[in-house]
């Protein structure tokens, strides 16, 4: 097994991709039992200089250090060998098969003629008692939450006998009592390990790291103790501006009713019922907020919206027109927009550039195509405004989309959606996994759509996001809507207990 | 400046893996001409210098192209949409027996309008073929794998009862069961005298054009590419990606049925067994040799067609048995496939980038 790391300290990282400098001259260290955050917007290049340490990419120049003696990373095998495992923001689990095979896949040493199961089921259950990481080995993934697969990417990768430990973005897909449990949980484990945290949520750095590294456009622009600076001046220094809460301000709805769902019956893929007579009703000029714990028919309730998942009964009315059952064409040209929750695999199609994915929805449009035949021209300088103004981080519009990061995916899909001038949009997790200054400009395109008297249906986990922004607020729970509330009456103790399915009536 | 860089360097990338490819079926091929007793350089020597001997024998090479090219340009669109027609062979026997039904129903009637007649029956006959894996696909999710194989052995033997029984030629002495000799008015003439090669590859130029701007300047070939890189998302998009599938199989058996009317107006004259030479899977080897693009097409099937027209030459030439060629082929769609996820791996591009492009890269930042 590797040696105790002391420190890892890295020097001089310097990394080109073409057209852009992802990593400039970069220098920081961690020591023993130490937790530092790494954070900086969307495209700072934090995921790019954590593949450099765990060999996925070489550095172009610059050096890295364990205990002082420079080391070589040429494949991700060589960073676990030297104790450095890390866990991915999309984790990589094989869904079908169980927690304990999925731990026997990374484990090299437990396969013989035959796979040591047994081997491996006790070594999960001493780093389960050693860190306090609960998982059941006998559970398939498919059964699982995102909260738990992340557990069992965190039992796979520690049973690897990793001493170090780099987490991109752990807490994008948990929930708020999830993400609570995890800082407990990481607090705990850097009594025996180091960890490198990588995050754009303040309030959690400032919950459990020790030492702060800011990031801004591949540069290390700040780099000091934690607990010295309050969670406002890091995000000044994050975003290299003081960072405004969008707040909704204006209470006042045109009134006419946009959106109305009566008695809606949806299955799961699974086949049981997702959404059981979910009714509801969103006027024009109106954000109307989907708050509850995900799996409770959020998904289903946006994909039957837009016609992209079958109506079991139950209508769905849409400016005065029946939109149930309908497909997706006829609905998007109704004037519905729709911000879907996998971006990078439904909102975009990954392998084609952005100027093909900017045009995605309106390539029959006059302004895109003539009889037809592509204006190829009209799109080019279309999507260049588009770039412009919503300031998609990229080196030309001919890059694939897939390509970009996160939060830079996340704005070509408003880029279309916002410019496509739709009477009404549905948004799913739309600042999951941003960064407060593109979760910042989100919110004010939103809020500039219902002045502009367009009704919204956003539907969140973030309750500081819906309580910020709605009129109104739906809590949803088991595919019925619990209770709407405004936006004066919710707080967030009473959301969370409409969240858990806890009837205000009893 | 920085976009034509960047499109430099991966076009170099992309060449220069499928030359690799090329060396590698050549080193495979040396060791299989070995194992068989075969001079390797006077073998390689006559698969690459009779074409350019003469005239004549380059016209060969270009004959082979024709069917060639016009069903590489079907699968183009086919795959691109997402569904893998292995069923081109198939669709080209139902245009020739077709087509070739069509032509002695048109006795008498002028060139002119036989000609196209003749050609638009087997495309048509060739898309309706496509039509039935497409449909299944997309309706009831069937696949398109086992559908067009075994529309593959359908087609195959519909063909042979053809030309047997009811098309079968009435002069006939030998017992050959083929067709009468098509009428005069129905045959393509040639497009250089005293060759091989015939009008079809005006034809074929034209697909080529033609569908070139289909996939990449129209709405539906827009289309059809999105529904081929990530149904989910054109579902989402608005695009009715079952509609698109069969509009795609449509094409591409309407393709593979042109190419087996013109093969058999322009060279065979007649329909006999083995007439489609095993087009429709060479055909397929070449679209995926050309990366799936109309315009590589070209040099994929002129490559091939040297190939094939070896077959001829490494009979009359040498000891190595023909069917070496077929070997080859073998070889180069093992590689072929293999190579698609080196091209399609960042990780190589990005090595090769820094081995040969590093002061291209160093031009960017002084740019910056």
């Amino acid at each position: 097994m590797s040696e105790f790391i002391k420190e890892l300290r890295v020097e001089h990282i310097t990394k080109r991709f073409p057209g852009i400098l992802a990593s400039d001259d970069i220098s920081l260290s961690v020591g023993e039992h130490e937790i530092l955050a790494l954070v900086g917007e969307n495209g700072a290049g934090k995921t790019t200089l954590m593949n450099i340490i765990m060999g996925l990419y070489q550095q172009d120049e610059g050096h890295i250090y364990i205990n002082d003696k420079e080391v070589h990373f040429k494949t991700p095998n060589d960073a676990f060998s030297a104790g450095i495992g890390m866990v991915h923001q999309q984790y990589m689990l094989v869904p079908n098969m169980t927690v304990l095979e999925n731990v026997a896949l990374g484990l090299k040493d437990c396969w013989k003629k035959t796979v040591d199961l047994n081997m491996v089921e006790e070594r999960i259950k001493l780093i389960s008692e050693k860190y306090g990481l609960v998982v059941d080995p006998k559970a398939y993934i498919w059964q699982l939450s995102v909260g738990e697969q992340q557990r069992v990417e965190l039992v796979k990768t520690l049973c690897q006998g990793v001493r170090f430990l780099i987490l991109d973005e752990p807490t994008s897909a948990l929930t708020p009592q999830e993400t609570d449990e995890l800082i407990l949980l990481l607090r705990k484990m850097s009594n025996e390990l180091s960890i490198i945290f990588i995050s754009h949520k303040l309030n959690e750095v400032k919950a459990i790291s020790h030492k702060v590294c800011i990031l801004r456009h591949g540069k290390v622009v700040f780099e000091g103790n934690t607990s010295d600076y309050s969670s406002k001046e890091i995000a000044a220094l994050m975003t290299g501006h003081e960072i405004e809460i969008t707040e909704n301000t204006d209470d006042s709805t045109t009134g006419d009713t946009a959106l109305e769902i009566s008695d809606l019956c949806v299955k799961s893929d699974r086949g049981f019922l997702a959404l059981d007579n979910f009714s509801l009703a969103v006027k024009f000029g109106e954000i109307m907020g989907i708050s509850g714990v995900s799996g409770n028919g959020q998904k289903e309730l946006a994909e039957a919206i837009n016609g992209l998942r079958k109506v079991e009964s139950g209508s769905i009315i849409f400016k005065n027109k029946n939109i149930t059952g309908k497909s997706p064409f006829d609905i998007i040209n109704l004037g519905m927009g729709y911000i879907p929750e996998e971006r990078n695999i439904e909102g975009i199609v990954p392998s084609m550039s952005i100027k093909d994915n900017i045009i995605l929805k309106d390539s029959e449009k006059n302004m895109f195509s003539n009889k037809h035949i592509l204006k190829n021209k009209s799109i080019e300088e279309y999507t260049e405004k588009m770039v412009k103004q919503f300031d998609i981080r990229t080196p030309s519009i001919q890059t694939a989309a897939g390509s970009l990061s996160g939060g830079n995916i996340q704005k070509v899909i408003l880029a279309r959606e916002i410019n496509r001038n739709p009477d009404f949009l549905v948004c799913v997790y739309p600042i999951r996994g941003l960064d407060m200054g593109a979760a910042e400009f989100v919110h004010k395109q939103l809020l500039d759509l219902k002045y502009k008297g367009k009704g919204i249906l956003l539907i969140s986990e973030e309750l500081e996001e819906i309580m910020n922004i709605c009129d109104r607020i739906a809590v949803i729970f088991k595919g019925k809507i619990q209770k709407v509330l405004s936006r004066k009456e919710a707080t967030t103790s009473r959301l969370g207990v409409l969240m858990a399915g806890v009837s205000e009536d009893d | 400046m920085i976009k034509v860089n960047m499109i430099n360097y991966k076009v170099a990338y992309k060449i220069f893996v499928i030359s690799l490819a090329i060396i590698i079926a050549i080193t495979i091929g040396a060791v299989i001409i070995i194992a068989v007793g075969g001079n390797v350089f006077e073998t390689y020597w006559i698969i690459i210098s009779m074409p350019f001997r003469n005239f004549r024998s380059f016209c060969e090479v270009l004959t082979r192209m024709i069917p060639l090219t016009i069903i590489a340009l079907g699968i183009c669109v086919s795959s691109r949409c997402g569904i893998n027609n292995i069923g081109a062979e198939g669709q080209m026997y139902m245009g020739i027996i077709s087509a070739c039904a069509m032509a002695f129903f048109l006795q008498g009637v002028p060139r002119v309008f036989a000609i196209p007649v003749c050609i638009l029956t087997g495309a048509l006959f060739g898309g309706v073929y496509g039509f039935i894996p497409g449909f299944l696909k997309a309706k009831l999710d069937v696949s398109e794998l086992l559908s067009t194989v075994m529309l593959n052995y359908a087609a195959s033997q519909f063909y042979k009862f053809c030309i047997r029984i009811p098309l079968r030629d009435p002069n006939d002495t030998t017992g050959t069961p083929m067709s009468a000799r098509l009428p005069e008015n129905t045959l393509l003439s040639k497009f250089v005298r005293g060759t091989s090669l015939h009008s079809g590859i005006i034809l074929a130029v034209i697909l080529v054009v033609f569908i070139y701007i289909l996939l990449f300047k129209t709405t539906w070939g827009y289309k059809m590419r999105a529904s081929g890189a990530s149904a989910r998302a054109a579902k989402y998009g608005g695009i009715n990606v079952s509609k698109y599938l069969i509009i795609a199989m449509v094409i591409s058996g309407a393709c593979a049925g042109m190419a087996g009317s013109v093969e058999l107006m322009g060279v065979q004259a007649r329909a006999m067994e083995n007439i489609t030479s095993g087009y429709g899977f060479s055909g397929i080897v070449v679209a995926l040799f050309a990366t799936l693009h109309p315009l590589a097409v070209i040099p994929a099937a002129f490559f091939f067609g040297i190939l094939l027209y070896s077959q001829v030459n490494l009979q009359i030439l040498s000891s190595v048995p023909p069917n070496l060629v077929e070997t080859i082929q073998g070889v180069i769609i093992l590689i072929i496939v293999s190579l698609q996820m080196v091209i399609s791996s960042p990780y190589s591009l990005e090595r090769f980038r820094k081995r040969f492009f590093k002061n291209q890269i160093k031009e960017i930042k002084e740019v910056k």
